[in-house]
């Protein structure tokens, strides 16, 4: 028969709506309005999982998401799997499929079962303490051994194939919780007219009122007042309604985060929709009606399958219409068992109740379900449950000042356990609040908010509806900023609990399994052991045993913890402290937090206005940066070697041409512009010429170079600024940086260019043959327009900025114009210098023709140490400026000082080999280790110009080592290169001027 | 003589099709004028919307100023108007130091509209896109997701004009386009 | 994120904000005057109270203008900002003092 243990009545599910998935190969079938653990159950599967570290059988413990137990791989198809999800929240659909987690070969029989028989072994700090020695042990033996045998579920192996959206949102108010007291709350702000955003984790709204079934408000059932209030609700235009959407994180200044699950729960989705929603709330204020987890009790073999929470068996009877079991114990040391207890009688199932507390401590509830005709023991403890896979008996005894009477085995198929109830405080917590230990409560409860914020309901420690509903309203209209509270009428929620910690018992202490954390397998006698062992901060018998420190971050078991330690100590709870609660609330998937940002999204990918040239003919790419820059043109049948040797070879012997857009631009403007340029840079600038152009060296003010490039001077109160690509951001904040701070009454802007000038370099003797018919306004003749100038004219009809500088030691141009004619006036060039044989290079030929020359790369030859003399550049600087940023440091001692590292050509012995760049350098291959090191290789590469390899190094004392024969490593040991000067080629630099 | 064949033609980064999702359409704007002017004590000023609060915008058919900061305009026109807003600035500032720098090249704008276009661009602005907060006349720099933009709202319509940096147009397109998809 | 009060622009998220260091750390006028033990202060030393902190914030993807802010660096909270040039309405914590 399907659905045995279905009720013949009663539930939300809709049984016109029969659904089916699979567990573990199983078709289960279940109605629509289940979740997978109320399908399981009405279909009798109790067993769900193995725990984490004894294997144990586990089943299902609650009916929400603080569910340690109850955790099962889902598998939506291709891709669309992810493990450690709660059988308790996930909706159970047609097409779904689910798969119990860490067991092997088979959920029933499972290999790794044999670590509870070895339980005495496995105890609090037995990873630290065994897999400490041999040392060589760790990488080979333990780690892996350890990653298999722990671990609940499985990675996906395959990309996600879904969607993930992301939503910055602003509102007056955020509820989070649709529960009595939140649904309240958003009644009052609504009336506001302000923005208001109600969330809940569940699919309803509605929280415990979905399964009380009995309970009433305002003289109507609570149901029909839920239905009315929602209907509300959602008639506001101001009001955001968001089910199944969780607050995982309080951040600062009242900016909460939410998942949203948007399309799990369907089986066939909208085209396109999203998976999940990240929501990123910003709140004037927020009202958490987050609702309360009810404790489990403490007693030996409390984990087995079939036994659960109180309420939980009550939600699974009067929600989803589903008997956990036929005969059912309830073990309360608190009134709201009463009410399950009273559900389930009502629905037909047998009944019976072991109250913890002495009759006398017992409310009118006692008598009240014994008027019921059932059975009600009181001053009672639980010794253990009987059964392997499933709970088949409950052995309780009486118990008075701590002497356990004769026991009695109570027959049952299901446990409903209530230890009472705490508030989850967890985003109050998050958002930095401080909590205060209420005794009568037995409850850390929200008490100084440290934002705009406000803790209702069961949240707050109040369990009585009608109390819950008054607070809600009232918090919702202080939120909302709206006058008036309001007073409901509404049945009376039997609440208070006598806190009981691990349970009196008569067996072998060294025996009892008894669970405080489910999820991390620690038991009440982990928790013991790691006290006689000298931790006694929590945080520390956390760390130590890992309990709390499950995926479920120990709502279901913290108070347990806290309040075992206390007892062991002999302190009381709150100087105990309370464990730090960190987002998220609940799991997230990575999806969520990833949202858009994948594939093309990823980052932003930069390209020139040139790149799909590039890409029609070959070019391969490499990163600088955001940006991708053509690496090299490597030819079919080229490898990329071979490219490099041809595109320098070119550029020396005809003509190149070279996509240099992304080169950082700032055009700096105003009256007071060689000033601030004087400032900015180690060079003069006062004296340069309209239409000619200079290196610029920009330091730190620690005295190290910052940046360079080339910077033309376009009118008396106009400088076009050049910068390295990566750079272009930073010197541009440089700059801002002292223009506003340091010398506001400088006459000065700065705005970027970077991306209005497409950069087209013409580099070779042929350069000005080939740019010469395409350009018009510009005698390009040597003496007319020398090395280091620019014109401002036309090409191709387009307007340009004509640049006569050279990257490369050899004539060249570089060719600005609006970046939206790059394109057309690239092609028109390379169709120019078809018949120069002109040739396009990449960025890896830039780097050796610079190289060639001895040309510093800033990021390649300097790394942040390193001076303008350490480079050979000190020339650069102006000898009669005063100041100018990092002038001063220049002086400082250490930058003076003897011994410093020094940019020197290295040419190796062997003419082939090109040293690696990071290489060390060493005086004496011999000498003992440690070695005395140099310095370092900073450009090496191969120069088909030269005929030989080429490297630039940092050296101690470089300039004065020429001639001397140094060693660098090589993977295959040292070798010998002579230190020589960094220009290689065209040393007197007659080329440039042609 | 130059050749006319060569005579380069300006070519945008982005297609011009827009999307076809009616709630929040996404479009490639086409290219216009635009100059970046930085000017320091023209609040007094009227004309040329000089005189705008921080972070407010004036509009009118092409044309456009959208006021950045506290010395720093966006200017807007249409592809031929280069000269004319030059000389407009120069008649309205006189010997005023000032700095006019042509970013027509630079920036790139893409417009999205439809009830749900702010929800969109919520996917990775982070500023607040009600009507009470970013009204009709806003225009400031922000962020969208990993990218900056000047976002400019002329008129009450649910119509937004996204401007980026010519490098980060397909980045800018695209986040829009799946924004729009999943809003 | 945190929620930060530009002078100019109003209260704008964290995302569009950039954090200078220390403020009011004025750079000499004359650099060349100061000896070395001097320039070294004036170049690493600051105070990383614990408590009240006046710095530098520049609304980066905004108004992109610097300006000061005071905040606690104990609870994260912004006390004020204002512009640069201006001086503070709180006392500042010194560690150094
Ligand atoms: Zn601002």
């Amino acid at each position: 028969m399907a659905q045995p243990h279905r009720l013949p009545q009663g539930g939300r599910v809709d049984r016109a709506t029969p659904i089916r998935f699979s567990f573990d190969g199983r078709t289960i079938e279940g109605f629509a309005g289940d979740t997978v653990a109320s399908a399981l159950l009405a279909n009798g599967v109790h067993l769900v999982g193995r725990s984490f570290k004894y294997h144990r059988p586990r089943g299902i413990l609650t009916h929400g998401s603080d569910e340690p137990s109850a955790l099962l791989q889902v598998d939506r198809g291709p891709g669309k799997i992810d493990p450690n999800n709660r059988a308790t929240v996930v909706e159970a659909r047609n097409g779904l499929t689910t798969s119990s987690q860490n067991r092997w070969p088979s959920l029933a029989f499972d290999v790794g079962a044999v670590n509870d028989l070895l339980s005495s072994v496995f105890v609090a700090g037995f990873y630290y303490k065994t897999f400490m020695w041999p040392r060589s042990f760790w990488d080979k033996v333990y780690e892996p051994v350890i990653r298999a045998a722990a671990g609940l579920g499985v990675a996906p192996q395959v990309a996600d194939p879904d969607a993930y959206a992301n939503r910055h949102a602003h509102c007056d108010v955020l509820i989070v919780g649709a529960g009595p007291a939140g649904l309240a709350a958003a009644l009052a702000a609504a009336k506001s007219g302000k923005r208001v955003i109600l969330a809940d984790e569940q699919p309803e709204f509605g929280g415990s009122l979905l399964h009380d079934t009995t309970a009433t408000i305002d003289g109507q059932s609570a149901e029909a007042w839920r239905i009315a209030a929602i209907e509300e609700l959602d008639g506001y235009e101001t009001v955001t309604l968001l089910p199944r959407t969780t607050a995982f994180g309080y951040y600062n200044h009242n900016h909460v985060a939410l998942t949203e699950r948007v399309t799990d729960h369907r089986e066939t989705p909208a085209k396109g929709a999203p998976r999940e929603r990240l929501w990123q709330v910003r709140a004037g204020e927020v009202v958490l009606a987050t609702g309360s987890h009810e404790r489990p009790l403490v007693f030996a073999d409390n984990d087995r399958p079939g036994v659960m929470l109180a309420e939980s068996v009550r939600v699974f009877i009067n929600r989803y219409g589903v008997a956990p079991g036929r005969r059912i114990v309830f073990v309360t040391s608190g009134a709201s068992a009463y009410a399950a207890a009273a559900d389930a009688k009502a629905a037909g199932l047998e009944v019976v109740m072991v109250d913890l507390r002495p009759e006398r401590d017992c409310g009118p509830e006692a008598a009240d379900l014994r008027l019921k005709g059932v059975e009600v023991l009181t001053g009672q403890t639980v010794i253990e449950t009987k059964g392997r896979k499933r709970v088949a008996g409950l052995v309780v005894a009486p118990c008075a000042n701590g002497t356990v009477g004769d026991r009695r085995v109570i027959a049952c198929d299901c446990v409903g356990m209530s230890g009472g109830w705490t508030p989850a405080v967890h985003l109050f917590s998050q958002s930095r609040g401080k909590l205060a230990y209420d005794e009568g409560r037995d409850a850390f409860l929200p008490g100084v908010s440290a934002q705009a914020e406000r803790s209702v309901g069961a949240a707050a420690g109040l369990y009585d509806l009608a109390t819950c509903l008054t607070s809600g309203y009232a918090a919702g209209a202080a939120a909302a900023g709206v006058a008036g509270g309001r007073a409901f009428a509404a049945s009376q929620t039997p609440t208070g609990f006598t806190p009981v910690r691990d349970l009196p018992t008569d067996a072998n202490p060294a025996k009892v399994r008894a669970f405080v954390d489910f999820q991390n397998d620690v038991t009440a006698k982990d928790l013991k052991l790691a006290m006689r062992e000298g931790f006694e901060s929590i945080e520390h018998v956390k760390r130590y045993t890992t309990t709390g420190m499950a995926t479920d971050q120990g709502k279901t078991s913290n108070m347990n913890a806290l309040g075992i330690v206390s007892k062991a100590l002999g302190r009381p709870l709150p100087a105990i402290g309370t464990t730090t609660f960190r987002p998220p609330y609940t799991p997230v998937t990575f999806g969520a937090l990833v949202g858009p940002a994948r594939d093309a999204l990823f980052d932003p990918i930069r390209t020139t206005p040139i790149h799909e040239w590039a890409a029609e003919h070959g070019a391969a790419f490499e990163n600088v940066a955001l940006w991708r820059r053509a690496w090299h043109f490597a030819r079919p049948g080229e490898d990329m070697h071979a490219a490099v040797d041809r595109e320098c070879r070119a550029v020396r012997e005809g003509v190149g041409i070279f996509d240099a857009s992304t080169l950082g631009k700032i055009e700096v403007v105003g009256p007071d512009a060689a000033e601030f340029m004087n400032r900015m840079y180690v060079n003069p600038w006062t004296k340069l010429g309209v239409g000619r152009c200079r290196y610029g060296l920009m330091l730190k003010e620690d005295g190290y170079i910052l940046d360079d490039g080339v910077v033309a001077r376009m009118a008396e109160d106009r400088f076009h600024v050049t910068t390295t690509t990566g750079g272009a951001p930073r010197v541009m904040n440089h700059m801002e940086d002292y223009l506003q701070t340091e010398w506001p009454d400088l006459d000065v802007f700065l705005t970027s260019t970077t991306e209005q000038w497409a950069v087209i370099a013409v580099q070779g003797p042929r350069a000005r043959d080939v740019i010469a018919p395409l350009v018009s306004g510009i005698d390009l003749s040597n003496e007319a327009f020398p090395h280091m100038s620019v014109r401002e004219g036309a090409i191709c009809g387009a307007p340009c900025r004509l640049f006569r500088v050279s990257f490369t030691g050899d004539l060249g141009f570089e060719i600005n114009v609006p970046a939206d004619y790059g394109r057309a006036v690239w092609e028109a060039v390379f169709a120019a210098g078809e018949p120069y044989g002109i040739t396009p290079y990449g960025t890896e030929a830039m780097h050796v023709l610079r190289a060639e020359k001895g040309y510093i790369i800033v990021g390649q030859e300097t790394d942040g140490t390193v001076t303008p003399d350490d480079v050979g550049l000190a020339g650069m600087i102006a000898k009669a400026k005063k100041d100018f940023v990092g002038k001063r440091s220049l002086a400082r001692p250490d930058v003076v000082a003897a011994g410093r590292k020094q940019l020197v050509g290295l040419a190796t012995e062997t003419a082939a080999l090109v040293l690696d760049e990071g290489a060390q350098i060493v005086a004496d291959p011999g000498e003992p280790i440690p070695m005395t090191m140099l310095g370092h290789v900073t450009s090496s590469y191969f120069s088909a110009n030269c005929g030989r390899s080429i490297a630039l190094a940092l050296v101690a004392d470089g300039r004065a080592l020429m001639g001397r024969t140094l060693h660098v490593t090589t993977p295959a040991g040292f070798a010998a290169a002579t230190v020589c000067d960094p220009v290689f080629f065209d040393s007197e630099g007659g080329r440039i001027h042609a | 003589m130059l050749d006319r064949s060569l005579v380069a033609r300006r070519d945008r980064p982005l297609g011009a099709a827009p999307t076809s999702n009616d709630r929040a359409r996404v479009a490639p704007a086409p290219a216009g004028v635009r100059l970046s002017l930085r000017v320091r004590g023209a609040e007094g000023l009227s004309s040329l919307g000089l005189g705008l609060a921080i972070n407010r915008m004036s509009a009118e058919g092409e044309r456009f100023s959208a006021r950045l900061g506290p010395d720093e305009w966006l200017l807007g026109a249409g592809e031929a108007e280069l000269e004319t807003l030059e000389g407009e600035i120069a008649a309205a500032l006189g010997d005023r130091f000032r700095s006019v720098v042509d970013v027509s090249h630079r920036n790139v704008a893409v417009e999205i509209a439809g009830p749900d276009a702010a929800s969109a661009l919520n996917a990775g602005c982070p500023l607040d896109l009600s009507d009470a907060a970013f009204p009709a006349g806003s225009a400031t720099r922000t962020l969208l997701g990993k990218a900056e933009i000047v976002l400019l709202r002329p008129t009450a319509e649910p119509l937004y004009r996204v401007e980026c940096w010519r490098s980060f147009a397909t980045y800018v397109h695209g986040f829009l386009v799946e924004a729009a998809r999943t809003a | 994120m945190l929620l930060i009060d530009c002078p100019f622009c109003g209260t704008r998220p964290e995302t569009e904000f950039r954090c200078g260091g220390e403020a009011h750390i004025a750079r000499p006028t004359d650099p060349s005057a100061l000896d070395d033990g001097a320039w070294a202060e004036h170049l690493f030393v600051r105070s990383n109270p614990r408590g009240l902190h006046a710095e530098r914030w520049i609304h980066a993807h905004g108004c992109g203008r610097w300006f000061n802010a005071v905040r606690d660096t104990y609870t994260d909270r912004f006390v004020e900002t204002y512009k640069a040039g201006e001086q503070p309405s709180h006392p500042i914590d010194d560690a150094r003092a």
